[in-house]
């Protein structure tokens, strides 16, 4: 069951259009690289298909159906400051099992270490803690991800071990994945097709 | 120019009640960058490389613990001598251009930093060599692009007639044009003369301008080596960890390493890398090894050849 845009168009309060009737299909088992420069719009369509944020008009569905408005959201948005993603107030296990209980294989692969669990958000970096959020991602419900510039902050080594654990899940679920992101050589590597949002060009 | 001897820093914290724990940000770090040349300190996040630019130019916060010397120009560079060379000999070029006084026009901020010579002479110089016109000197910072106000911070470093000049993370969000402009600045700066450290993530950046790449870890330095020593599959590299950082770009190998970085108040007590490295022994995990000089480098690793 595909995740379909139709016809999107939003803006904040009275701006300018950010985005104007916005088409987009991300079937399972596709990755798909979206580049552009800021302020395109890229991380609001990001918000509206994970279903932060309302369409002022189109809608998203999923299999031919809106998102569900409880329980897990079967569309995962990841964002680029995972310090705004975590609940600063909760020890890192809560907020890696608020969903689900994530197994020790994926936390093992993504270097989630036993003794980063009790430890409060403040006391970790963004590479310890966008691994935490990747791991949540990945519940057993998810078969969508929006990963909006989820290594911009990191360095290469953590780069490479994020996407290898992500791309992997992706593959073995058959889940779609939907990569933005400015560095293109991130998106030839990882993905089977790339939008260039600057000149509504489509390539593979 | 600046030379920085076995710096380590640390910083006490307070856990629940009167609890405090130490964590170890920067530890036996040592560094130095010449005239005439530009040191880019690439490295994992987290490996204190903006708190080393700090520590440079005496702007720690205060419950920062340093010990180690900095030498600049061949003398101690003490507290005193740092709040009087900073803005003078050295120079720091911010991360982000929210750094600009918001209620100052872009040439007044420029002329505040000149120090030798007629402030409005030296303004112009500076905008007519950097593009930016007459008018743009009189904008206020939130009429500026962004690329036009980076080029403005550019500026006021290289009015101020620093010899050392620090960029820390000059170019991301920045379009690939204008980091590339920002990037030929600095190498201008380094051929008059100037000592540039620059610090960044992306080791593109880092490679394509700089003539010495010092490579951090967990605090510490692992490597130094000049930037050609980047490239094919990394054979010239002296340590695993440089070695891990070149395989992972994604137009290399995008190869990752298991597990992380460790903790700051977790460090083990041998080689910092061990607990990732496949070449690790026993001596690798009792005893931390010296950065030694190798092959017209150094290297922090008793296996290095």
């Amino acid at each position: 069951m595909p995740l379909e845009a139709k016809d999107l168009s939003f803006r904040y309060k009275k701006s300018r259009w950010i985005l104007d009737r916005v088409h987009l299909e991300l079937q399972p088992g596709q990755v798909l690289g979206i580049s552009g420069p800021s302020g395109c719009g890229k991380s609001t369509l990001a918000r509206i298909l994970a279903g932060y944020e309302k369409p002022l008009a189109g809608g998203v569905t999923l299999g031919g159906r809106p998102l569900p408005q409880k329980g897990f959201n079967p569309v995962q948005l990841i964002s680029q400051h995972p310090e705004k993603a975590v609940n600063p107030r909760w020890r890192m296990h809560r907020t890696l099992n608020e969903g689900f209980r994530p197994d020790d294989i994926v936390l093992s692969s993504l270097g989630i270490e036993k003794k980063w669990l009790k430890r409060w958000p403040n006391e970790l970096s963004g590479g310890e803690l966008q691994r935490f959020c990747l791991a949540r991602a990945l519940g057993p419900q998810t078969r969508f991800v929006i990963a909006d510039e989820i290594s911009t902050m990191l360095d290469p080594v953590t780069q490479a071990q994020i996407w290898s654990v992500l791309l992997d899940s992706v593959k073995k679920r058959n889940m779609g994945l939907l990569a933005i992101s400015h560095d293109k050589n991130l998106l030839m590597r990882i993905s089977s097709m790339i939008i260039i949002w600057e000149d509504m060009m489509m390539g593979s | 120019m600046l030379s920085i001897i076995d710096l380590s820093i640390s910083f006490t914290q307070y856990r629940t009640g009167l609890r405090q724990k130490t964590m170890a940000a920067v530890s036996n770090l040592n560094l130095s960058v010449a005239a005439g040349e530009i040191l880019a300190l690439v490295g994992s996040s987290g490996s204190g490389k903006s708190l080393l630019a700090h520590a440079i130019l005496g702007i720690l916060p205060s419950n920062a613990t340093m010990t180690g010397a900095l030498v600049f120009k061949g003398e101690p560079l003490t507290p005193e001598r740092q709040r009087a060379l900073r803005g003078r000999d050295m120079a720091l070029i911010p991360q982000t251009v929210n750094s600009l006084d918001p209620l100052m026009r872009a040439g007044a901020q420029v002329r505040t930093s000149v120090r030798n010579g007629k402030g409005r002479a030296v303004q112009k110089n500076m905008f007519e060599r950097f593009g930016l016109t007459s008018r743009d000197a009189r904008r206020y910072p939130f009429q500026l692009s962004g690329g036009m106000a980076r080029r403005v911070l550019v500026s006021s470093a290289l009015a101020s007639g620093a010899r050392l000049i620090i960029a820390d993370e000059p170019t991301p969000g920045l379009h690939h044009q204008v980091a590339q402009e920002t990037l030929t600045q600095l190498r201008e700066l380094a051929d008059q003369g100037c000592a540039v450290m620059l610090i960044t993530h992306d080791m593109g950046t880092a490679l394509g301008v700089a003539d010495q790449i010092a490579v951090l870890y967990a605090g510490t330095v692992v490597e130094i080596c000049p930037s050609s020593d980047f490239k094919d599959q990394g054979h010239l590299l002296r340590h695993p960890y440089s070695r891990a950082l070149w395989r992972a770009l994604p137009e290399n190998e995008f190869h990752p390493i298991s597990g992380s970085q460790p903790l700051q108040d977790y460090l083990p007590s041998g080689c910092l890398f061990e607990p990732r490295c496949e070449a690790g022994t026993s001596l690798c995990k009792n005893e931390r090894p010296e950065l030694r000089e190798l092959r017209s480098g150094k290297v922090r690793c008793v296996h290095a050849s």
